[in-house]
């Protein structure tokens, strides 16, 4: 039960994008599309599972004062791995997200649920968090891509419903911005 | 087990180790990976030569730099050949005058210099407008096809603003006239290949 | 010329926050206060410059050098973090004045993605080091500029009486959404 609620958390109650606000340049970057948003979601439940599960593995070994440099090497290593196997078998989506994936290293929720979650937990429940806070966060970058998608380009998951062109702003930088805003605001609303 | 104290030796260690293991670890990752990756790069290649000189897939390739006509820099030629019979040469140019800064265009030449298609490689220009350059968005440049530039007033590759015969993207004249502007730039090195050393690629250009 | 171009680019037509949505941590969460907004636009482009000059050298003359470009991501972040600290024990030591200006956005900036993104795009573009320098330079004053102007409108926009759901991060996102559309009118620029 506590398991559930573990992992559950991440998608609508402590959302890292919605509530915690966290990871909003790759959420504003690569929303052009709900596949972008899914695959960069995807990218970093990756990173999230495997940082917190070897995170809470050697937690005991790490002296205090260098946890943080520490952390930031396992993130990293995550990162170039799936930095190298995109690259190398879905290179079309790894093209469309370019720099956003190098800089997961950088993303605040990464490093965030690793010192807050993973270095005080067990191996099970820090895997468990990395996948809720993971889906939460590709949950989030699906929506707003789809949002995006539909009415700035007219389709959906690439499947266009009107052959014509979409409002542009959308898919455009401020679209990005006017997006989020409104779902943060939505999402004020349903968790209330 | 307690937690390792701070001691200096424990923290250096510490950090030692986990590098280590981290560096070993990728290096394992970057070997298996690097061949797909190469592969991915030259599928993706090749898909844009095919698109640009249709049956390149199933020819040779080999592979040129050569500079450009006007100086302002390389262009990468490829000759696409059914063994020695040239089935067409793909040339991979581009323009410093997009709307956004650079465009990357990949035209396709038959042996007497007539355009068999183009398209975009990398742009920069507005969603919605400039990029309808490219052929995964509209069908503008399909206008191109077997446009002979030779003949054209000056050999010169001109949207119909300007006095030329090119159809400009409607809001997107810049993206358009970059888009000749590479075309053109292709189109006069391809010309000065020809002359200068009559058809035939050069011995032991890198494949 | 070339640099100059460089420059305008760096922060009008591709600003760094606007247009290619990089760090907007910060951009939303320190800028309440037009003075704050200088002081941790000062701080970032201290240690953008500095960061990308040593992740440049590091990359051509190390990894590059034994073939192990893969542990560009691993070697980047930990030398960022690194010469934060170091800029921070430094400044305290040579310049108390500049580290009471500074010294409280010094710590935000590991996590900044803007200067490893920075750090990166010089390699992509294949800069030298001086062009990597000057772009450095340019994404930082760009940098500065949003968060300058974005403050400014902030500062008003608490006063506003705003419908609830919107209070906060919302209004401010649709501010940046506007600033954004705004800075799309460079776009052409050079």
């Amino acid at each position: 039960m506590n398991n559930f609620k573990n992992f559950t958390k991440g998608f609508l109650k402590e959302n890292p994008v919605f509530i915690l606000l966290l990871g909003l340049c790759p959420t504003l970057g690569v929303t052009t599309s709900a596949i972008n948003g899914l695959g960069m979601g995807l990218a970093t439940t990756f990173v999230l599972v495997g940082s917190n599960v070897v995170i809470s593995l050697i937690k005991k070994l790490i002296p205090d004062k260098v946890r943080i440099p520490s952390f930031i090497v396992i993130i990293a290593s995550f990162v170039t791995i799936i930095d190298l196997v995109m690259a190398a078998y879905v290179p079309a989506l790894y093209e469309s997200l370019g720099l956003f994936i190098p800089l997961i290293v950088v993303n605040c929720i990464v490093l965030g649920r690793a010192e807050a979650f993973a270095s005080k937990n067990t191996v099970f429940s820090s895997m468990i968090d990395g996948l809720g806070m993971g889906l939460g966060f590709a949950f989030a970058l699906t929506i707003l891509g789809s949002v995006r998608e539909i009415l700035g380009s007219y389709s959906i998951f690439g499947f266009k419903f009107i052959q014509t062109d979409g409002i542009l702003v959308f898919v455009l930088a401020p679209g990005a911005f006017f997006g989020l805003a409104y779902l943060i605001a939505i999402m004020k609303k349903i968790n209330k | 087990m307690a937690k390792k104290e701070s001691t200096f030796l424990n923290m250096t260690l510490t950090l030692f180790v986990i590098t280590a293991i981290a560096a070993a670890g990728l290096a394992s990752v970057y070997n298996v990976t690097k061949d797909p990756i190469q592969k991915a790069k030259d599928e993706k290649l090749k898909t844009a030569i095919n698109v640009v000189v249709p049956g390149a897939d199933k020819a040779q390739i080999e592979e040129k730099e050569i500079p450009a006509a006007d100086g302002s820099g390389n262009l990468v030629f490829y000759y696409v050949k059914n063994g020695d019979d040239l089935i067409g040469t793909a040339v991979k140019t581009f323009s410093n005058n997009g709307f956004g800064g650079v465009i990357t265009v990949m035209v396709g030449f038959d042996k007497e210099g007539k355009i068999i298609d183009s398209n975009v490689l990398e742009h920069k220009e507005t969603p919605g407008l400039g990029d309808k350059s490219g052929k995964s968005v509209s069908s503008w440049n399909e206008q191109f096809k077997g446009m002979d530039i030779s003949s054209m007033k000056n050999s010169e590759l001109k949207v119909k603003k300007d006095g030329g015969q090119v159809d400009a993207i409607t809001a997107a004249t810049i993206t358009s006239r970059a888009y000749c502007d590479a075309i053109q730039r292709a189109f006069n090195t391809y010309i000065k290949t020809l002359t200068e050393n009559n058809v035939e690629p050069k011995e032991g250009g890198n494949e | 010329m070339d640099y100059l171009i460089i420059i305008i680019a760096a922060i009008f037509v591709n600003n760094i926050v606007l247009a290619q949505f990089l760090g907007i941590c910060p951009f939303l969460g320190v800028s309440g206060k037009v003075k704050t907004a200088v002081g941790m636009g000062g701080a970032v482009l201290f240690v953008m410059t500095l960061a990308t000059v040593v992740t440049w050298l590091i990359m051509n003359y190390i990894l590059v050098k034994f073939n192990i470009v893969f542990m560009q991501t691993i070697a980047y972040i930990l030398v960022i973090a690194a010469l934060v600290q170091m800029v921070e024990i430094i400044l305290k030591k040579i310049s108390p004045s500049l580290y009471q200006a500074l010294g409280v956005f010094l710590p935000l900036i590991t996590t900044n993605c803007a200067i490893l993104g920075v750090a990166i795009i010089v390699i992509q573009k294949d800069y030298d080091l001086m062009h990597s320098v000057v772009f450095a330079i340019g994404t930082a004053l760009g940098f500065m500029l949003a968060l300058v102007i974005f403050a400014g409108i902030r500062e008003h926009l608490e006063k506003l009486p705003l419908p609830k759901g919107m209070k906060g991060v919302p209004s401010a996102l649709v501010v940046a959404g506007i600033l954004a559309l705004a800075f799309m009118g460079f776009a052409g620029l050079v």
